[in-house]
């Protein structure tokens, strides 16, 4: 059963939760390029990684077992420890 | 609500005296007069037959039906007149059958009806009644842990809360006469409109008790008293949050601890009502950690920190202190760091204890600050009947202690040592304002230990004073 709950705030915050800010440059930060494991996905990862690390960038390199699951919470935590921005690639 | 002419009864089978009276029933049936039944449990249960089912309860709410059987006269569409369990004597009255049910005893009790049953009753007002909530609801998405999307929307402290459904905070709000929608004040540091509902859903989600509710009121009110000056309190870089003593009748009835373990874990009201005024903070306000709370370290009192006087004792209490009349009930808020403990096993007079307890405040926030953070002073029994045993009140004990306090002054940079400079450094003068230090006796009752609890370095106009209010129902 869905549970209906009432809000305990000033209810300035939006219904639906905005994404945080994106960064206004690269530069300096750390980026993490997740593979879900879809095929050919490393070869895009790969240039990117090209692309990211010719600007300077740190880039370190993460894959999900299988695309067929949520990522490990382990890996998860990992990447938000490691990094400040993350590119996952989604699709085949 | 359109309701049959004629006679209606309220019966469920799971009534050995609905079970009684349902060839009564029949029988009225029988004489030519008409009969509805509304049966609350089994359809086809009353052997009548005009049954209309009521599982939904709403016809038995509507009717503020208590007991079952009842039996109600309505002509015009109006009720007239009811009875309530079978007596056969007002049976034959109302309905004017001289013989009705003969064969059965005098008097039979009935039995609760179902719409009147704790935990259905509050469902029945929800759906039925006019109970409305300002606040927006919110759906918890399919397969979402109600727990884990209340974290999710950031309503929690750290801990787990309680899912404030409407169930939940319809309780709470029956524990006060107070409207829902009355506002309280302007919650800092947004200002948002802190209203009566608002402080009952974060008290479900502390975990209070409904009968909580009156205290977590009062210490919100006495938070928003602009002498406690809780945006300021809230937004420090200090250590301090807002803490809650409680005094009076109020104590008891909420079963709060004054003994073993008082500034503790352990006991539900305790816990939860400190936790239901930092909670209010922080969702009603917007005081989040990191953001508005600035608090280079806090402490682990600020997930709530609240605990009741012991006030056997030969002192005044804090809220007689405070204009309070004992036997009346009432919060005072103070500014409040972490305690820090002061032992002295060997003093057996007063002024032995005042030499190590003034010992301990003269360090407070550094041993050369004058004119220091306030501080509550929470006396152990032990301590406390060095005290009674010599006949020392309170306020002998008090002035004691700031005349034992004096430290050599020195201006640390802080701007809240007016007059002291590099020149005069080294001056004796007063640790505490007048007025800030406040004796409480509390605690367990081995261990000749007093607490020590130092407040926010900005006190008085410019900063916190303690305020006190009446818990009112």
């Amino acid at each position: 059963m869905t549970a209906t709950l009432y809000d305990p705030t000033g209810e300035f915050a939006p219904l639906q939760r905005a994404p945080l800010a994106k960064p206004a440059t690269l530069s300096g930060l750390t980026v993490g390029l997740l593979d879900i494991s879809k095929a050919r996905g490393d070869v895009f990862l790969d240039r990117l990684a090209n692309l990211l690390g010719a600007q300077g960038l740190t880039v370190k390199r993460y894959k999900k077992p299988t695309f067929t699951r949520p990522a490990p919470v382990e890996l998860l935590q990992q990447i938000a420890s490691d990094c400040d921005v993350v590119i996952e690639g989604l699709a085949d | 609500m359109h309701l049959p002419e004629g006679f209606i009864a309220i019966v469920k089978q799971d009534c050995p005296t609905c079970v009684l009276v349902d060839p009564v029933l029949h029988s009225i049936e029988g004489s030519g007069l008409s009969l509805t039944v509304y049966v609350q449990d089994e359809p086809d249960f009353p052997s009548s037959s005009r049954v209309v089912d009521d599982r939904s309860l709403e016809t038995s709410y509507r009717l503020h039906i208590e007991t079952v059987p009842t039996l109600i006269k309505i002509e015009g569409g109006q009720e007239r007149a009811r009875v309530i369990g079978w007596e056969r004597d007002e049976w034959r009255a109302l309905t004017g059958l001289a013989s009705l049910g003969s064969e059965l005893p005098a008097y039979r009790p009935g039995c609760g009806s179902l719409s009147v049953q704790p935990g259905i009753a509050e469902g029945l007002a929800i759906k039925y009644g006019d109970f409305r909530l300002q606040s927006r609801a919110l759906a918890v998405p399919t397969l979402t842990d109600d727990i884990e999307y209340c974290f999710e929307r950031g309503w929690s402290d750290g801990l787990p809360v309680v899912p404030p459904t409407a169930e939940r905070v319809y309780r709470m709000l029956q524990a006060t006469t107070r409207a829902a929608n009355e506002e309280l004040g302007r919650m800092p540091p947004l200002l948002t409109a802190c209203t009566v509902e608002k402080v009952a859903i974060n008290a479900v989600m502390a975990g209070c008790k409904p009968e909580y509710l009156p205290a977590v009121i009062a210490a919100v009110e006495a938070a928003l008293d602009p002498a406690f000056c809780l945006h300021g309190l809230l937004a420090t870089t200090w250590f301090s949050g807002p803490m809650v003593i409680v005094n009076g009748p109020a104590r008891k009835a909420m079963g709060m601890n004054w003994t073993g373990n008082v500034l503790g874990q352990g006991n539900r009201a305790n816990a939860s009502i400190g936790r239901a005024l930092q909670l209010t903070v922080r969702n009603v306000g917007g005081g989040k950690p990191q953001e508005t709370d600035m608090s280079t370290f806090g402490h682990p009192g600020k997930l709530g920190f609240c605990f009741a006087e012991d006030e056997d004792t030969p002192w005044t209490t804090l809220a007689e202190d405070r204009g309070v009349p004992r036997g009346r009930s009432a919060v005072t808020v103070f500014s409040a760091d972490g305690p820090l403990g002061c032992a002295d096993q060997k003093a057996r007079t007063p002024e032995a204890l005042i030499y190590s307890l003034a010992g301990s405040l003269r360090g407070l926030n550094h041993i050369h600050m004058v004119n220091a953070a306030d501080a509550v002073v929470v006396i152990g029994p032990e301590h406390g009947r060095v005290f009674d045993l010599a006949g020392w009140s309170k306020a002998d004990a008090v002035a004691a202690l700031h005349a034992a306090t004096l430290v050599e002054g020195v201006d640390l940079g802080m701007g809240t040592a007016p007059g002291v400079t590099a020149k005069n450094d080294k001056a004796m003068r007063h640790k505490f304002r007048a007025g800030g230090l406040t004796l409480v006796r509390a605690g367990g009752p081995a261990g000749m230990f007093s607490a020590i609890i130092p407040g926010w370095l900005v006190k008085g106009e410019l900063g916190t004073d303690p305020v006190t209010r009446e818990i009112r129902s």
